[in-house]
């Protein structure tokens, strides 16, 4: 099943490189992603069909990631008709190409129990969204994607030291080395301790440069900020997921070997600290993309706090994942939308969405209310959860923090986000052809339904899901 | 055999200040090239017993740094039509001490870390440690795009060297994994070098501001 899974999206991935026509390409990517969200949601039915071969199994923290962005990325591939459409004047080989592409690198990160298999796939996650991020071919695109190349690679090569030194760590406790998963979590507690630290350390730092966790987050601005709106779901909802996978698993080994509190410290103020800095950068924030770009800083710091708690907050870090994937989603596409009807992201001229654009205006509103965490939606619970959590595990600083540093961020995304949707636009504001079609709104208003659904009532099989990888990140049967 | 080792070590890491302290860029790509041949040297030194797919990785790692990635960096070179990194942010002299003082420093934390047995007496740690830290200074210094991408390639190959402590943990197809991904990430980058030289009219990265804050 992983075997069809991985190169069933690369196929088509040469597929839509052969394609000669540039109106017909683009529908390969739904076809896609209907088959693969299927096979998806055939697999997490079939335990049986989850182990392929030692280095690519299904474990249940992949299952989650895996549903997460299978889910984001269908709703992205209808859109991507709808956006394509209006960027004719443009050739969307690379685009198709390399969208699919992620699916295909996506599908080897989540499937694959090996260390050295996953530092391979993440890098591939690299290097297949830097054609995207240079699709407008703009001076400042080509700027993005250096900076995105540069501190993505070395980020990801600090990501391979560390994969290095914890197999050294088997090798200087004398056990046989190796980097496959499932072994290296047997023998955690026999690893030599001073190297699986420092492993733990670039690991952290170089997934998550990849991540974007402050102070490695130089690059998600920039890059968010010059990328079409599918793009920048894609990234903000599946590329950080992958990387927050892996962060996943050295945790798992950490705390296998009983680094619990040497750890703790370490995730707790990295998450802190990307809240604070995206926190301060959203405050008088004029450009809207950038604004979203600081929230992801802000919801990767979450993620990574969650761990940092440990225990009674895993639940709701693991489902932080997917809400936060979706809603995401939600506010990319939508700003994306507001961009093209002003051809503009700065709050000067960007007035009124609410007016010119009724329904992205109104789904890009309630997208900032869910990310903030405000109910019914599904990323209140899931931040609700892990603040529970704090309170559970007797971190009543940090529970504090948190709670103080979300409402700076409601308050400083607030204001860009309502400059961006009340009022109305300056009279000097041409206006452009773009009104919300089927395919540019049918999908964000589906996502949002799913992420106000998630707030309402987390799914049975879901929460099975959920409790299965809480109960196998903790190492109990 | 680990005195043998141990002096190609050595080379590579006079070979860290040499770049550091060279302002011809052809010079310096010419540097890592051999770097990555002699690197190539070290990994057949460290294995006694060669197996076929042992072998195939290391010519696979030599063709790869030490002849294709410094023919892909000459041709931008080329055609951006630049010789010199001027005034980079650290001068050469400085950033020569720099990269010695690194080197010290390696040697210091590779003495603090415990080594297995078959490894004592080798400097492949201290000697990666140490490459990847010059590497960070080329980075950080340089400002010119090219440059910035040969950091890149040096950071790599001190992380090569320490892959050769482990040569069984990670199977020859992840390692050839890891050397299709150098290959292309490089190969990517000096396209888009070429497209900043385009859109720019210099490979200057100081140009690239207009994204900052």
């Amino acid at each position: 099943m992983a075997f069809a899974m991985i190169l069933f999206p690369f196929a088509m991935a040469a597929t839509a490189a052969a394609v000669p026509s540039n109106r017909l390409r683009p529908w390969l990517l739904p076809l896609t992603a209907v088959f693969f969200s299927a096979a998806t949601v055939f697999v997490l039915m079939r335990p049986a069909l989850m182990t392929t071969s030692p280095w690519l199994i299904l474990d249940p923290p992949g299952r989650i990631v895996l549903l997460a962005i299978s889910t984001l990325f269908l709703f992205c591939s209808f859109y991507t008709v709808g956006y394509l459409q209006y960027r004719k004047e443009r050739s969307n080989r690379v685009f198709c190409a390399c969208m699919l592409g992620f699916l295909g690198v996506m599908s080897i990160v989540v499937w694959s129990h090996h260390l050295g298999l996953m530092w391979v796939a993440i890098e591939g996650t690299t290097l297949v969204m830097a054609p995207l991020i240079y699709f407008n071919r703009t001076p400042r695109s080509i700027e993005a994607t250096w900076k995105y190349l540069m501190i993505g690679s070395v980020g990801i090569a600090l990501a391979l030291l560390g994969t290095l030194f914890l197999a050294y760590a088997s090798v200087q406790a004398g056990l046989e080395s190796t980097l496959a998963f499932e072994d290296v979590l047997q023998n955690a507690s026999l690893l030599s301790k001073p190297w699986l630290h420092a492993a733990f350390i670039l690991l952290l730092v170089g997934y998550g440069t990849k991540m974007g966790l402050a102070p490695m987050h130089t690059w998600k601005p920039e890059v968010y900020g010059e990328v079409p709106g599918v793009v920048g779901a894609i990234f903000a909802g599946g590329v950080t997921s992958c990387a927050f996978l892996a962060v996943l698993r050295i945790y798992q080994i950490c705390l296998a070997a009983g680094e619990q509190a040497y750890m703790s410290r370490m995730l707790l103020l990295m998450g802190l600290f990307s809240m604070t800095v995206a926190g301060l950068f959203m405050v008088n924030q004029r450009d809207f993309k950038r604004t979203l770009a600081y929230s992801s800083v802000e919801h990767m710091g979450i993620l990574v706090l969650g761990l940092g708690i440990g225990g009674p907050a895993l639940f709701g870090t693991l489902l932080h994942i997917l809400t936060n994937g979706l809603t995401k989603g939600v506010l990319f596409l939508s700003s994306g939308n507001i961009h093209r009807a002003y051809d503009s992201k700065s709050t000067d001229v960007v007035r009124g969405a609410m007016r010119r654009l009724p329904l992205s205006g109104t789904l890009f509103l309630a997208g900032f209310l869910a990310i903030t965490g405000s109910p019914p939606f599904g990323p209140f619970v899931s931040e609700f959860t892990i603040l529970n959590g704090a309170f559970d595990a007797g971190r009543f600083w940090t529970a504090g923090l948190f709670l103080f540093l979300l409402l700076v961020i409601f308050i400083g995304m607030g204001k860009t986000v309502l400059a961006v949707v009340q009022g109305s636009a300056p009279a000097q504001v041409g206006q452009t052809p773009y009104r919300d079609g089927l395919l540019t709104a049918a999908p964000i208003v589906l996502l949002m339904g799913l992420v106000l659904l998630l707030g309402l009532l987390i799914p049975a099989p879901l929460n099975t899901m959920l409790h299965d990888a809480v109960s196998y990140l903790e190492g109990r049967p | 055999m680990t005195d043998l080792l141990n002096a190609v070590l050595v080379i590579i890491l006079v070979m860290n200040l040499f770049a550091l302290g060279t302002s011809r860029i052809r010079a310096v790509i010419r540097t890592v090239s051999v770097q990555g041949i002699l690197l190539g040297v070290a990994a057949l030194l460290v294995h006694q017993h060669l197996t076929i797919p042992v072998a195939l990785m290391i010519v696979v790692a030599i063709v790869i740094k030490g002849l294709l990635i410094p023919s892909i960096m000459m041709r931008a070179l080329r055609d951006a039509q630049i010789k010199r990194e001027i005034e980079p942010l650290i001068g050469f002299l400085p950033s020569i001490i720099l990269g010695a003082l690194a080197t010290a420093f390696a040697m210091l934390i590779a003495g603090q870390l415990p080594l297995a047995s078959q490894h004592y007496g080798t400097l492949l740690v201290p000697t990666s440690v140490a490459t990847v830290i010059v590497g960070f200074i080329f980075l950080v210094s340089r400002y010119k795009a090219i440059s910035q991408v040969i950091g890149y390639l040096i950071l790599e190959n001190g992380i090569f060297i320490f892959s050769l402590l482990l040569i069984e943990a990670m199977p020859v197809i992840v390692e050839m994994g890891v050397m299709l991904d150098l290959f292309v990430g490089i190969f990517v980058i000096c396209i888009i070098i070429n497209h900043i030289n385009q859109a720019f009219s210099s490979m200057d990265t100081r140009k690239l501001v207009s994204l900052k804050e």
